[in-house]
C-alpha cells in the first residue's frame, strides 16, 4: 500500500494580529504549525500502513521552511518527504498550487505506484478547500471530500467505502482505486510523535523538487503568478456593524431584567411566522470604502 | 493536460462570454436555498450590466426546479436531465457544468459555499482551466469590463480581501449560505429553458452512492428566526439544556459559539461563526459569549441582537440592540418563567414555524 498525502504549512491563525494602521498581518512571532486537518490526514495514511504494510509518503509545496512541516509529518510516521520548492512557484492560487502538487503526484506514482491519496479538508489560512479537488481532477481520480471515515478498503479489489458529511446528513459512497480522500477531524485522532521517531525527524532531510526534477519547463504558464487566475486586489479590515443605540437592562435584579426582557421580546413578535429576514446584502462598496 | 496560455500582459477581450449563472445545488430535486439567494444578487448584478441571469439545473426529472429558478428571477435556464445526475456526484457534476460553461460561456458562475458547492466548483474551475474566489460573503460588478468583486473574510475573519480575476473566463466565486436575501419569488415570470445532453455514462462514473443517512436532529440555524446561543459561559453540556427551554418558550433554535462546539457541549451543526454558519434571524439571543470577531461575522446582521453576559466589557455587549449585564444562570430561568405566565395569559405565543421556506412552494411558467 502506497499512501500519499499532501500537507500545508500555515500560520496559527488564533495568533495572528492585525496592524489596525496598515491593515496588514503582523507576522512576527505568529507560530507556523501543520494546517489542523493536514494532520489527521497523515495519521489516517500511517493507519492504512500499520494494517496493510506499505509506506507513507508526504508532499507539500513552499519555501524551505516548510520542511519543519514534512518533518512533523515524518515525527508521526510519514517514510518519504518531499519539497516542492522553486522560485516560479511563488505567490501561486489554488488552481497553480494543484498544478504543481499534481505533477509531483504524478511523479511519485511512476516511481512507486500511488493507492490513495488524503488531504486536509480546507487549510486554516485560506479556508478555500479548493486545492485537492483541483489535484483530483488533473489526475482524474474521483474526489472523496470531507470524509468522517473509512468503512471499507480493500487494496486487492481496489476500491474503497466512506461516509462523507454533506448538507442535512452524511453520506456513504463507493469508489474506485486510486482515489483522493479529503479528512476531516472526526475521521480519527492523532497521535502524538514517539521519542524515536521524533529524533529521527528532527535529522530528516525531505527530497526538495524544483521545476525542473517536476519536469516543469522554465516557461510553463500554469505555476506561481502566471498560473494564477485570481488575485486579491483589497484587504481591509471590516468594521463591526453601527447599531443605532444599546438598550441597557440592569440585570442585578434577575426578575426585573426578565421581565423587561419578556416585555422586549413580545414587543418584537414571537408570533410572526415568516420566512427569511428581510435584510439586503451589503454591497461590497458600502462595506469596504474605495473599490 | 496543458493549460491554456495565461499572458498577464496582454489585454484578453471576452466579448463573447456573457451572463451570470447560478448553479442551483439541490437533493433529491428540493433547492438549498443558497441557490435562490445567488439568483437575487446574481440578478441584482446582472441589471446593473445589462446581461441575462441564468440558472444552471442538473439533475434526474428535476423540471420544476427550472420553473422554480425562473420565477427567483432566471432569464434562461440550463438543464441536463440525465439518470446519470439522480444523486449529486463530483466528476459527471463537473463534467456537466464543464460542457455547459464551454459551449455557453457565461462571464461569472457562482456557486454556494456549501460542502457540496465547494465540490463541484473545485473541480469545475480546475476543468475549465480559471479562477475561482472561496466562501464570497460580498458580491459586486465593474460596469466596466464586467469584473466581478468577490470578498470574503481572511485569517479567521480578521481581515476582508476582494478577489478579482482579471485574465480568466468566467470568473467563479462559491459565496455563504445565509448572507444574501431569497428574492421575492413570481410565479407569473416567463423564461427559456435550453436542454442540453450530459455525455457521459454510468459505465464511466468511478464513483456510486451506497446510502443517504439523514441528521437524527438536523438544526436549521440558517433559516431560523431565532436564535438562542450559548457559549462557553455555560461551564458544561448541561447548562445547554437552560437554552433549550428559552428556545422552546421563544420557539427558536438553539446556536453555539465555537468553544462551546470545541468543548463537545454541542454538535458542530450548531456552531455560528466564520468557521460556523451564517445566520440573520430576527432575533438573536446571546448567552455567555463574549463576542470574538469570528463569532460576530456570523451573527452581525442579525434584525436584533440581545446579550446578556456577567463582564461589562464583554465586546457583544456592545453589537447588541438589547444589552444585559448579569447572570445569565438567574436572567434566562426567570425568563422562560416569566415567557411561560404570559404565554398561559395569552400575551404572547411561539413561533409557529412549519420549516418550510418561501422557495418551496412557487412554481413559475417556463
Ligand atoms: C480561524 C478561527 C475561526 C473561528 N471560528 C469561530 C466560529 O465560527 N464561531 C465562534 O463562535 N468562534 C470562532 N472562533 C473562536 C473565537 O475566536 C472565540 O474563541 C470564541 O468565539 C469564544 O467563544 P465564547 O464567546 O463562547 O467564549 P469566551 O470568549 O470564553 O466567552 C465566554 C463569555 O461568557 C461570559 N460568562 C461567563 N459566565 C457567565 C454567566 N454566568 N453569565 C453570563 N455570562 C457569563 C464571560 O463573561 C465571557 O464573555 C474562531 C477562531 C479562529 C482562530
Amino acid at each position: 500500500m502506497h499512501a500519499v498525502v499532501s500537507i500545508k504549512q500555515v500560520p496559527d491563525t488564533s495568533e495572528v494580529r492585525i496592524d489596525p494602521r496598515t491593515n496588514t498581518m503582523i507576522r512576527s512571532g505568529v507560530p507556523s504549525i501543520v494546517n489542523p486537518e493536514d494532520v489527521h490526514a497523515v495519521e489516517e495514511a500511517v493507519r492504512l500502513k500499520e494494517r496493510f504494510g506499505g509506506k507513507v509518503t508526504v508532499v507539500t509545496m513552499g519555501p524551505t521552511q516548510a520542511i519543519n512541516a514534512l518533518r512533523e509529518a515524518v515525527s508521526l510516521g510519514a517514510d518519504v518527504a518531499i519539497l516542492c520548492a522553486d522560485r516560479g512557484f511563488a505567490g501561486a492560487d489554488t488552481l497553480a498550487t494543484s498544478y504543481v502538487i499534481w505533477k509531483a503526484i504524478q511523479r511519485v506514482d511512476r516511481e512507486d505506484p500511488v493507492d490513495i491519496m488524503l488531504c486536509g479538508r480546507q487549510a486554516l489560512d485560506g479556508d478555500t478547500g479548493q486545492v485537492p479537488p483541483g489535484v483530483a481532477t488533473r489526475l482524474g481520480w474521483p474526489q472523496l471530500t470531507s470524509v468522517l471515515k473509512i468503512d471499507e478498503i480493500d487494496f486487492e479489489e481496489r476500491f474503497v467505502r466512506v461516509h462523507r458529511l454533506v448538507e442535512g446528513g452524511r453520506e456513504i459512497v463507493r469508489s474506485t482505486l486510486p482515489a483522493v480522500i479529503t479528512c476531516t477531524r472526526e475521521l480519527n485522532a492523532p497521535r502524538y510523535a514517539t521519542f524515536p521517531n521524533m529524533v529521527r525527524a528532527a535529522r530528516f532531510q525531505p527530497q526538495i523538487w524544483d521545476k525542473a526534477a517536476l519536469g516543469i519547463a522554465d516557461d510553463d504558464p500554469n505555476i506561481g503568478l502566471r498560473g494564477s487566475p485570481t488575485i486579491v486586489s483589497k484587504v481591509w479590515a471590516p468594521a463591526p456593524r453601527q447599531r443605532s443605540g444599546t438598550t441597557n437592562i440592569d440585570g442585578s435584579d434577575p426578575d426585573r431584567a426578565a421581565a423587561e426582557l419578556a416585555e422586549v421580546l413580545s414587543g418584537l413578535g414571537l408570533t410572526r411566522s415568516t420566512h427569511v429576514s428581510p435584510v439586503t446584502a451589503v454591497p461590497a462598496s458600502a462595506a469596504g470604502g474605495e473599490l | 493536460m496543458t493549460a491554456p496560455e495565461m499572458a498577464p500582459e496582454t489585454v484578453v477581450d471576452f466579448s463573447d462570454h456573457r451572463g451570470i449563472w447560478v448553479y442551483v445545488q439541490h437533493r433529491g430535486g428540493e433547492a438549498a436555498p443558497v441557490a435562490w439567494q445567488l439568483l437575487g444578487i446574481g440578478r441584482e448584478m446582472a441589471q446593473q450590466i445589462g446581461v441575462p441571469v441564468a440558472g444552471v439545473v442538473l439533475g434526474h426529472q428535476v423540471r420544476h426546479l427550472c420553473d422554480q429558478a425562473i420565477s427567483y428571477g432566471a432569464d434562461t435556464v440550463y438543464y441536463i436531465d440525465d439518470p446519470v445526475l439522480e444523486r449529486y456526484r463530483t466528476q459527471p457534476y463537473a463534467h456537466g457544468m464543464a460542457s455547459l460553461i464551454r459551449k455557453h460561456k457565461p462571464e461569472v458562475v457562482l456557486y454556494g459555499s456549501t460542502i457540496h458547492g465547494r465540490d463541484v466548483a473545485g473541480a469545475v474551475a480546475t476543468l475549465v482551466r480559471t479562477g475561482l474566489a472561496a466562501d464570497a460573503t460580498q458580491l459586486s460588478i465593474e460596469e466596466a469590463g464586467h469584473l466581478l468583486h468577490a470578498s470574503r473574510p481572511d485569517f479567521g475573519g480578521k481581515l476582508m480581501s476582494t478577489i478579482l480575476c482579471k485574465r480568466n473566463r468566467p470568473q467563479m466565486a462559491t459565496c455563504r449560505p445565509g448572507v444574501f436575501s431569497v428574492p421575492e419569488a413570481d410565479s407569473s415570470r416567463t423564461g427559456k429553458v435550453i436542454k442540453e445532453k450530459l455525455g457521459l455514462k454510468e459505465g464511466d462514473v468511478l464513483t456510486q452512492v451506497v446510502e443517504f443517512i439523514p441528521e437524527s436532529h438536523h438544526v436549521d440555524l440558517s433559516n431560523a428566526e431565532i436564535i438562542v446561543s450559548g457559549g462557553r459561559g455555560l461551564g458544561g453540556p448541561k447548562a445547554f439544556d437552560m437554552l433549550f427551554d428559552l428556545a422552546d418558550a421563544v420557539g427558536g433554535v438553539v446556536g453555539a459559539s465555537r468553544a462551546a462546539v470545541m468543548a463537545g457541549w454541542i454538535p458542530y451543526q450548531h456552531q455560528v461563526g466564520q468557521t460556523g454558519q451564517t445566520v440573520r434571524p430576527r432575533i438573536y439571543i446571546a448567552c455567555g459569549i463574549s463576542g470574538a470577531i469570528q463569532h460576530l461575522v456570523g451573527m452581525q446582521d442579525s434584525d436584533v441582537i440581545i446579550a446578556i453576559n456577567s463582564d461589562a466589557d464583554a465586546p457583544i455587549l456592545k453589537t447588541a440592540d438589547y444589552a444585559i449585564v448579569g447572570d445569565m444562570f438567574e436572567i434566562v430561568p426567570a425568563l422562560v418563567r416569566k415567557l411561560r405566565e404570559m404565554r398561559l395569559e395569552g400575551v404572547v405565543s411561539p413561533t409557529v414555524d412549519d420549516g418550510m421556506s418561501a422557495d418551496e412552494e412557487e412554481q413559475a411558467s417556463a
